[in-house]
């Protein structure tokens, strides 16, 4: 606890704090989300969801959308292989992906700026651990478009 | 020139939210937006007083959009929508925006950032609101008939409800014969009845009525269609395999527990003479006088306690299994009725005999039981003695720290409630699943037995460690809600599934192709051209075909690519 406490601290004194758009999922990757909070686990606050239905059910060209419109990273909160209404989701979510990093590389946008991993309703820990992975990881790429 | 009146509520939820988040701040913040009509802090918004302000605001003012920035969506939503449409507006037409679990709880630490997070949340929520078009429900036929999977006395007592309640049952039961725990029980707490007893007296109510047909060694092979009208298989087993499909409007799951199992050496577990709670309770119904064990008279008895539960670094098992407490003093008086002369010894971290079960324990200590509280770093160790005895090594935590040392004769380990293996079940289902291995319901106390997938209940043990008058009590919701459902003949579905804008389609078929479901079809708009149709009563709404399309033409309605991109760019934006 007391290193997490100490990475929140330097997130929080550094100048540049990437902002994360996450998408998740209503009935599984959210309700871990939400988890994490009801557990009272930090994570950079500059990371905010919008949750849907299904991650199969992301165009691409939002994700590409959200960094024209200066959000430093996308984080994308699979179902994985719980998905309820599709059992062919991960690779569906697989594509979506492949699209959208290819998209941004012809925008000259860095492809790493595009995360995914699938979280289910109780990984509030895992969640945890890839916000705070990931905004160390946007950290040194500076904001998006300044690359 | 303002567009929309939309009404934006934050809620500080007793400070859940507003002692990390600035609520007068984010109110202040959003209300400036020409479409915001109304903007109001809360203590606590879902409360009725809240509510009815709400509705006489919408009422007052004409609103035709709704955001309440509160707790997560899985909670308030249809507590909002029924705001809404009490009000006179549309249902759809309200956003739910998460500023508690994805916000001021995981941002404790950060009340600038929590509350910057909030403003930027919230004027995501209105930029959708703005978009949101109002929408109506698919209403859906159902089949007044429930599935009840699991035959203990849950199950059983459901399945009795539910037939009174004029509806139709199926019951499912994965082992040859009905009961379930109870039925191995001799009189159960409190009353004395015995547990064949009632289970013989609930199977004969069930085939007494016409309506319920119960299937032993029977399962669930597979579930399809949609709320209100699911087709399922039943396979069972024995002399005749077969497989039946049945159709049912709504599925009960009260598939129950199991017994923890300890390892063995934990507490001295294998040693002779050191039993589980189940199997003294077996050997404690069926005493007819004192106890004996493997032809030895059964003297003096040691109780642990929480054996299996609360485990900390030491299990998996962090829970507090409920039963165990009140069900081992109960069978320790059964014994103390049989054979008044025997010795008790009860080691316990903490007693939890709740409510009225505490008459029990105080008995239980009037008629010479001993308790002794031992300390949960230092567990009392079970050895073998000399001359056929156990002996019982415990720190006495309420007198002198004293280091005692019990010769007994049987060492009865207070084993909890584990949840059951249904891995087959649950991936058939897609059952949800919490932290503890038990199966979740959306909320403990606004919607107890309702889980995440439509048409889904569950009740009884299946879902926390329950007494068995606490499962019936919880299979008796579920019957209330299957009759909810499935009462009227007709059930509205979630009108926020996937439409085709014809203007754009050009019919490729590629989504027609991508859906599981077959919701879509083609429709000829005349003079040969041919659009994409979809069925909104079969569509999930899961929105796998909206980035199939080549032409854009596909959009989820709620999650619509206007809505969302409006979403992304107030999040994006600085907050001034």
């Amino acid at each position: 606890m007391a290193v997490a406490t100490a990475a929140v601290e330097s997130v929080k004194a550094r100048a540049f704090r990437p902002k994360i758009l996450v998408f998740s999922t209503n009935n599984i990757s959210d309700p871990g989300i939400d988890l994490a909070g009801s557990s009272h686990m930090h994570y950079p606050p500059e990371a905010m969801t919008i949750a849907l239905p299904c991650t199969s059910g992301i165009d691409p060209e939002w994700i590409v959308h959200a960094f024209e419109r200066g959000i430093d990273g996308v984080f994308i909160a699979s179902d994985g292989e719980e998905c309820a209404y599709l059992t062919d989701c991960a690779e569906r979510s697989a594509r979506i992906f492949d699209t959208a990093q290819a998209a941004l590389r012809e925008r000259g946008i860095a492809p790493e700026r595009l995360k995914m991993a699938a979280i289910c309703s109780v990984c509030a820990e895992s969640f945890v651990k890839y916000m705070r992975e990931f905004d160390e990881e946007l950290a040194p790429l500076g904001p998006v478009g300044q690359e | 020139m303002s567009e929309r009146k939309i009404g934006v509520y934050v809620c500080q939820c007793g400070g859940n939210i507003s002692d990390y988040v600035d609520v007068e701040r984010v109110r202040e913040a959003v209300s400036g937006d020409p479409d915001v009509t109304v903007t109001r802090t809360a203590m606590f918004t879902c409360s009725d007083a809240t509510q009815q302000e709400i509705i006489d605001d919408i009422k007052a003012q004409d609103l035709d959009g709704l955001v309440v920035a509160s707790c997560s969506p899985k909670l308030h939503t249809f507590t909002f929508r029924g705001v809404a449409k009490r009000a006179g507006l549309n249902p759809y037409r309200y956003t739910q925006v998460n500023i508690r679990e994805q916000d001021s709880w995981a941002h404790t630490d950060d009340h600038e950032a929590a509350t910057e997070k909030a403003i930027r949340l919230v004027k995501a929520g209105i930029a959708r609101t703005r978009l949101l078009e109002p929408l109506d429900p698919t209403v859906v036929e159902t089949v007044p008939k429930a599935l009840v999977i699991g035959a203990g006395v849950a199950g059983l007592r459901a399945a009795i409800g539910l037939a009174d309640i004029g509806l139709g049952v199926v019951v499912i039961e994965k082992e040859a014969e009905v009961g379930g725990w109870v039925k191995e029980f001799g009189p159960m707490f409190p009353h004395e009845r015995d547990g064949r007893d009632l289970i013989e007296q609930l199977l004969g109510e069930a085939r007494r009525r016409e309506n319920i047909v119960i299937f032993t060694s029977a399962e669930l092979v597979r579930k399809a269609g949609s709320f209100g009208n699911y087709e399922v298989d039943i396979r069972t087993r024995g002399a005749s395999n077969m497989t039946r499909r049945l159709e049912v409007g709504s599925i009960i799951v009260a598939t129950g527990v199991d017994s923890y199992q300890p390892a063995e050496g934990e507490y001295g577990y294998g040693i002779e003479g050191v039993v589980t709670l189940p199997e003294f309770k077996r050997m404690v119904d069926s005493a007819t006088g004192p106890l004996t064990h493997l032809g030895r008279p059964v003297r003096d008895v040691a109780y642990i306690y929480c054996v299996g539960s609360r485990q900390g670094e030491s299990g998996p098992n962090q829970y507090c299994s409920r039963f165990c407490c009140t069900s081992a003093v109960h069978t320790s008086l059964e014994l103390q009725g049989k054979d008044p002369t025997a010795h008790q010894y009860h080691l316990y971290r903490d007693m939890r005999t709740y409510g009225r079960y505490e008459l029990l324990y105080d008995e239980s200590r009037e008629k010479g039981a001993v308790y002794l509280k031992f300390p949960a770093d230092r567990p009392p160790e079970v050895t073998r003695a000399p001359g056929g005895k156990l002996e019982v090594a415990v720190q006495d935590q309420l007198t002198s720290q004293e280091e005692l040392r019990l010769p007994v004769d049987l060492v009865v380990l207070v084993t909890g409630m584990v949840p059951r293996q249904n891995s087959e079940l649950v991936a058939r289902l897609k059952l949800p699943i919490g932290r503890d291995g038990f199966f979740n319901e959306i909320h403990p106390k606004l919607r107890p037995v309702e889980t995440v997938v439509d048409g889904v209940a569950i009740c009884g043990a299946c879902q926390f460690p329950k007494t068995a008058s606490e499962s019936v009590t919880s299979g008796l919701a579920a019957v209330a809600w299957s009759a909810a459902m499935l009462k009227q003949g007709r059930a509205e579905l979630d009108p926020q599934v996937a439409t085709v804008d014809p203007e754009l389609c050009t019919w490729c078929g590629a989504c027609a192709d991508t859906c599981p479901y077959a919701a879509i079809g083609q429709l000829d708009l005349g003079g040969g051209r041919l659009v994409a149709t979809i069925d909104p009563s079969t569509c999930k709404g899961c929105g796998g075909c909206v980035p199939i399309c080549p032409q854009h033409a596909i959009s989820v309605l709620g999650y619509t690519g206007r809505e969302v991109e409006a979403m992304i760019d107030s999040l994006a934006a600085e907050v001034a």
